[in-house]
């Protein structure tokens, strides 16, 4: 049974599948068509919802924006889901609808359903952000939001203008908001309830550590899932039957930031949008390249530990957790044990994970003020899309010298790695011309990549050799104390474009 | 009886707008780091006017309902097609009875089950409906099977046996031209003595390039809907924009008369061309499996399915080579455009026709030959796509106007605008006729829109601040470029420049209008409307169109060649002009009967009145009171309209006539920003000024424009098609074929319509079509990547830059320009 709120009414919904995502369930099971199907990849963004899901508090309802047609229904359970249907109240249209209208956001109409309610996330963002009046949409907020809705007839100008000035319109809340008890009515669904974990068929979602231990030891070779947004594919595209799944996203000790002296343990159901405000502080080149990771539907779904547990060789954050010495606790029913994520990946989407092991936690060492990361991905499009080659560079300059020097690549091999060679080449030297090129020229010997959809191996090769040319770079123009302000740097001297690199 | 409805006494003009509508509402706007293209327009009705889209409050709750929408009846069948996985081959077994036992299945169907015609070719034969044995692509239809949900029929598919006897797959459409491998003869443009010209120039270039294709990406995919009617027909709901074609291709695969078949479209999400010839076959099947089992079907293809089974723009390799004299003004010389068709002709006949007439874009060639060839290979066959082939062929003429400034040393502005027709050349030759013989008309308007342009975009001085810019900076290059448009508008085969619609007036007043036209998102429905609004005076909101349909006007062209609103709206307001002289002749003689009638000769509709008189002698008849009265009368409410265009035609024997109406035009100024050390670029700035000669309805025409603009810079950048060598498509879903996303909109983005230039031609109220020509304002942007390139080699290199310009692209021709250059200047120091 999904026990939810769908634009401020109740549904419980019964017979549900594992494998149901959110978009089936609205358009076959509950007639909602709204919503529209785009790609059923969770790329294209004409799918977007809102899930509402109540604060610490329990007083108010946050809204993040999700792609229905990759996340799994079960995990409605609990949640108000806000749809395109949901928004108007009557004939009067909220500020997002009506702005799209009078600045003629839509031609086509097929993507603008998924427009709509990225922009009633923002909107509800920017309302509850607390601030008045409201921080300014600025270009990275805008992509943020928009960056997940594909549009193939506008081009986006008259979206950018909606967003900006949907603020201006009157306040038009949709009839549920009226109701002030919803949102405890939601969180009332989200009582404890003790016990064994209801199981609804072959879905099932354990609240603490020890139950995830218990389900594991009795169901190994179940799937688990936290975002499901890459498990869902199988689903989607390859019409694979996800039949015995564990959702891992409500597991107390799994959304656990713990911060200890030498860093953070974060648990692996973490989703990125919560990692993004804790990386800004320590490592702004990490946050800068979450908001190229995927969209904003995509982080508020997905989590770290899927990241990692993923293996993909073009994950996007195993080479900056790489870079970064970042370890694991992997944990099951024979207990917990802890390794250097770099033991952890073995071979092509290959782990050290047993079977009846799963990633707990994740350790992010904490910098000391010497240490710099760099962080730079290459795609074909800025904006949500997968790595072509992703460099993640971490070292200290200690009287003028290289020291730890942390080269990791995402692209080049069959998995996420290190290249020691070329970190040999730099390590206890001085950053100059000289000890780079050797670095290139180590890096071309012990890095093979292939050629597939997203680039030629050689292309790779060039670009992964090229980034250390910018790493030269920038260490030395930040070396000279003269060009050391950054914002009264001509810029000329830069050697990167603003839009994809700190 | 019949009983007339009650009047509502309220003024006409009350709008029917949502209460927040634009002007009841503080229009004061938080201004975001980039400037606001625009300000809209007030609301007002009529043509002429920003209305909004006419479904635009039903796209924004979501209650517009395309095809998957629809609501069906409980034994609705759904359908999934079995694609075939290899490109070339012998199909030796398909064995399906895995299929038809698997659960859910209902009705399995091939090529044998088809009663009529099997191949659906739109123009030329060579598109079976399922293949039979000779297997031509990856995703090419072996069977379909209908089942009693989508899930269960795709489930089935998987358990075909298939056995291919597989052959190598042809791929490369050079090597296919060279082996003489066409899908329809080559084609020649030739006027003067072209290779005189070549001999006698004082400088001669050659170059070559290769022009990727590009899928449609129409956010909803192909669907369709077909229910069995009482008789032996079909009913089929379908997303398309040629309803008419498809009718046909129904009746002769089922074998029935086309009056048998309704095709019904109300609007689709998305088409560009991609649903022009390519939605056919969806219907056949559906509509095949429904006359089968008596049941409603759906047809749905999946993305990754679409992708493959279905053809996108052609990929082209051109060539040129070309005399200029001194100045950089062309002499002559010949072009050779190869277009790779697929594997089948379906409209590549004339969109390699469409890549020769613009060949030229806005350049007057001199002595010129153009070659067109249609090159088949093993892929899914290539079909319109917005420009039908027009974008390709003005891309060899761009590189070469930037080939010959590189060559001279000059701005490629400037070599631009030495070229552009004009009427004659300082010693009398005439240059304003183009390679296939046809006049340009408005040559002071093509010079206006780039002088313009240039002026408000600030060129020259930008162009001074860039180089010296670059000449600073180590790594990241600018690049600027201004090129310009010009477009030929018509079908070139000439019998497809004709339209009809339907008038319908009911007795309250409101007004129906159906026409041939479909809607895509291009507000063809809404310009259509608002000529009805106007023709009879009245509010918009009164005129609606319901869907278009092939049982209210028949035998309708494609919604296709831009033509849409200039073939339509010309047949809806001949419809309304009919109807309205009809009804002055009735009011003239029915109303103030004893002071003699009204004065029909100032008659006329406006704000819902019929008006006669003026002054004191004024007579006012609201709109409604004349059509009541009409119908007591017993006067027609309903009118039919027909428009053919005239003056064009076009001798394909000879290459030579006047294939185009009108043509429309534009120009772009880009700037780039390159990172030559990543191959990542980003498109700084962006002007736009467009001709859509007296606009009919600006708001549509500016989101035509800025929404071709940004879907051309996807052509040209982001948008890679790969295929792996044995034929497959692996780029077959948005997460590997890259459209552009919101953060590719410039963060400058001036987009304006030439003001004052209305068509010279007597088109709808003298506007001028917008669907196609601004995508290739588009080129503006590749232009400037190769200027930014450029400056690699001090602006004396041109360099090869094929397209999509993806960062590899991107990152590769900047290193083969620094390891040119620093051999180059190695290599002059070594003397020293």
């Amino acid at each position: 049974m999904i026990d939810f709120y769908l634009n401020g009414r109740r549904q419980r919904c019964s017979d549900v599948t594992a494998d149901t995502s959110i978009l089936e369930l609205l358009r076959t099971h509950l007639g909602q068509t709204g919503t529209k199907e785009g790609c059923a990849s969770g790329d294209c963004g004409a799918c977007t919802v809102a899930i509402g899901e109540p604060d610490a508090g329990g007083g108010e309802l946050l809204y993040h924006s999700a792609n229905a047609c990759i996340t799994p229904a079960h995990q409605l359970d609990g949640c108000h889901l806000v749809t395109v249907e949901g928004l108007a109240s009557g004939e009067r249209l909220h500020p997002a609808q009506a702005a799209m209208v009078d600045c003629h956001g839509s031609q086509c109409g097929f993507c603008t359903p998924g427009i709509v309610m990225s922009l009633f996330t923002l909107y509800e963002q920017q309302r509850r952000g607390g601030e008045e009046p409201p921080a300014p949409l600025t270009q990275e907020r805008l992509e943020a939001a928009l960056g997940g809705n594909l549009c193939r007839c506008t081009g986006y100008r008259p979206i950018r203008d909606a967003a900006l000035c949907m603020n201006d319109y009157p306040a038009a809340d949709p009839a549920w908001a009226e109701d002030p008890g919803l949102a405890g009515s939601v969180a009332w669904l989200r009582r404890p309830r003790s016990g064994e974990p209801a199981a609804d068929g072959h879905y099932v979602a354990p609240q603490d550590l020890a139950a995830l231990r218990a389900l594991k030891a009795k169901r190994p070779a179940a799937r688990l899932v936290a975002g499901g947004t890459d498990l869902w594919l199988e689903t989607t595209q390859q019409l694979k039957s996800l039949e015995d799944l564990i959702d891992v996203r409500q597991v107390a000790e799994l959304n656990a930031i713990e911060e200890v002296e030498a860093g953070w343990w974060i648990g692996a159901a973490v989703t990125l949008a919560r990692l993004m405000p804790l990386l800004a502080e320590p490592y702004p080149a990490f946050e800068h390249l979450m908001h190229r990771f995927a969209s904003s539907q995509i982080r508020h779904r997905a989590t770290l530990g899927g990241n990692v547990a993923n293996a993909s060789p073009i994950g996007d954050t195993p080479p900056v957790l790489l870079a970064l010495d970042a370890r694991l606790r992997l944990d099951g029913p024979r207990g917990s044990r802890e390794l250097p994520l770099a033991d952890f990946f073995l071979d092509y989407k290959c782990t050290a994970l047993a079977e009846d092991e799963f990633i707990a936690a994740i350790f992010l060492p904490r910098p000391d003020s010497a240490t710099h990361l760099k962080v730079w991905k290459l795609s074909k499009r800025r904006e949500d899309d997968i790595s072509a080659v992703l460099g993640a560079f971490a070292w200290r300059l200690e009287d003028g010298v290289m020291r730890d020097v942390h080269l990791a690549f995402g692209g080049m091999a069959a998995i996420p790695r290190r290249a020691p060679a070329a970190e040999a080449a730099l390590e206890g030297r001085t950053p100059d011309a000289e000890a780079f090129s050797a670095a290139r020229k180590a890096l071309a010997e012990e890095l093979a990549p292939m050629t597939d959809v997203r680039g030629s191996g050689n292309y790779r090769r060039v670009a992964a050799g090229n980034l250390l040319e910018r790493l030269r770079l920038m260490i030395a123009a930040d070396g000279d104390p003269a060009d050391n302000n950054s914002d009264n740097r001509d810029s000329a001297t830069k050697v990167t474009l603003d839009a994809y690199a700190h | 009886m019949r009983t007339l409805t009650r009047l509502s006494t309220a003024p006409d003009d009350a709008r029917a707008n949502s209460p927040d509508s634009a002007d009841q509402r503080p229009r004061q706007r938080n201004q975001g780091d980039a400037p606001l293209a625009r300000e809209t327009v007030a609301p007002q009705g009529s043509a002429g006017s920003a209305r909004a889209h006419e479904s635009a409050v039903k796209h924004v709750t979501g209650r517009a309902a395309y095809i998957d929408d629809l609501p069906v009846p409980r034994d609705c069948l759904h359908v999934a097609l079995g694609l075939s996985p290899v490109a070339h081959g012998r199909l030796n077994r398909l064995e399906l009875e895995k299929v038809k036992a698997a659960p859910g299945v209902v009705d399995v169907i091939t090529l044998a089950d088809v009663p009529g015609h099997t191949d659906i070719g739109p123009v030329f034969p060579g598109d079976p409906l399922f293949a039979s044995d000779e297997i031509s692509y990856v995703g090419q239809c072996l069977f379909a099977v209908a089942a009693e949900s989508h899930h269960a029929a795709r489930l089935a598919v998987k358990e075909a046996v298939i056995e291919i006897d597989e052959r190598p797959a042809s791929l490369d459409p050079v090597a296919a031209a060279e082996r003489g491998e066409f899908v329809r003869p080559t084609h020649h443009h030739e006027r003067g003595d072209w290779q005189r010209a070549l001999d006698e120039a004082s400088h001669v270039l050659e170059g070559e390039q290769f022009v990727g294709g590009q899928e449609h990406f129409y956010l909803e995919g192909q669907a369709c809907l077909a229910q069995p009617t009482e008789d032996e027909g079909v009913m089929v709901y379908t997303s398309n924009q040629h309803p008419s074609e498809t009718q046909k291709l129904v009746a002769e695969v089922l074998d029935i008369p086309f009056h048998a078949v309704t095709m019904e479209m109300r609007r689709m999400g998305g088409g560009f061309g991609g649903k022009e010839t390519q939605a056919s076959p969806w219907a056949c099947i559906a509509a095949l499996i429904a006359r089968r089992t008596g049941r409603a079907t759906k047809l749905r293809l999946p993305r990754a399915e679409d992708t493959r089974a279905t053809g996108k723009r052609h990929p082209f390799h051109n060539r040129y080579r070309l005399g200029v004299d001194d100045q950089g003004v062309l002499t002559g010389g010949e072009i050779t455009v190869i277009g790779d068709c697929g594997y089948s002709p379906d409209l590549s006949d004339a969109i390699v026709d469409r890549a020769m007439f613009h060949a030229d874009n806005a350049y007057s060639l001199g002595a010129a030959r153009v070659t067109g060839q249609r090159a088949r290979t093993h892929t899914a066959s290539n079909t319109a796509f917005r420009g039908f082939g027009g974008p390709q062929g003005m891309m060899i003429i761009e590189q070469a106007m930037d080939d010959i400034a590189r060559h001279l040393g000059e701005d490629p502005l400037t070599i631009r605008q030495r070229n552009l027709y004009r009427a004659t050349d300082p010693d009398g030759t005439p240059r304003d006729v183009t390679h296939y013989g046809q006049r340009v008309e408005q040559l002071g308007l093509l010079r206006d829109i780039v002088s313009q342009l240039e002026a408000s975009s600030d060129y020259w001085a930008r162009r001074r601040e860039i180089t010296a810019f670059n000449a600073r900076s180590p790594i990241v290059k600018k690049g600027l470029a201004l090129t310009p448009v010009k477009f030929g508008i018509s079908f070139t085969v000439q019998h497809l420049n004709q339209a009809g619609a339907l008038l319908l007036v009911y007795t309250d007043g409101s007004v129906m209008i159906n026409h041939g036209g479909t809607e895509m998102g291009q507000g063809l429905h809404t310009k259509v409307c608002q000529v009805v609004a106007r023709e009879l005076g009245l509010d918009l909101e009164r005129v609606r169109i319901s869907a278009t349909r092939t049982d209210k006007v028949p035998n309708t062209s494609p919604t296709a060649a831009s033509s849409g609103a200039d073939l339509n709206g010309q047949a809806a307001r001949d419809a309304a002009s009919k109807l309205r002289e009809r009804l002055f002749d009735f009011a003239a003689a029915h109303f103030d009967r004893d002071a003699g009638g009204l004065d029909r000769e100032a008659m006329r509709l406006e704000d819902g009145h019929l008006v006669a008189g003026i002054g004191e002698a004024e007579r006012r008849i609201s709109w409604g009171e004349l059509i009541q009265a009409a119908y007591l009368g017993r006067i027609s409410l309903s009118e039919k309209g027909f428009y053919a265009t005239p003056l064009i035609h076009y001798d394909r024997a000879t290459g030579r006539g006047r294939p185009f109406y009108y043509y429309a035009y534009g120009a772009a100024v880009a700037e780039v920003e390159v990172d030559t050390l990543s191959g990542e670029y980003r498109v700084s700035r962006a002007d736009i000024l467009h001709d859509v000669g007296d606009s009919l309805n600006p708001a549509i025409d500016i989101g035509q424009i800025e929404g071709a603009f940004i879907q051309g810079m996807g052509w040209l950048t982001s948008e890679e098609l790969k295929w792996n060598d044995a034929g497959r498509l692996v780029t077959d879903g948005p997460a590997t074929y890259k459209i552009p996303a919101f953060g590719d909109l410039p963060p400058t983005f001036n987009v304006e319509l030439l003001q004052g230039h209305p068509n010279s031609q007597a088109s709808i109220y003298r506007s001028k079509a917008v669907g196609e020509p601004p995508f290739m304002l588009a080129i503006s942007v590749w232009s400037a990547l190769r200027d930014a390139l450029a400056s690699l080699a001090d602006y004396r290199v041109s360099p090869a830059l094929d397209t999509p310009a993806t960062p590899e692209r991107v990152l590769m021709a900047a290193e083969a320009l620094r390891a040119r250059h620093e051999a180059r200047t190695v290599g002059q120091e070594e003397p020293a």
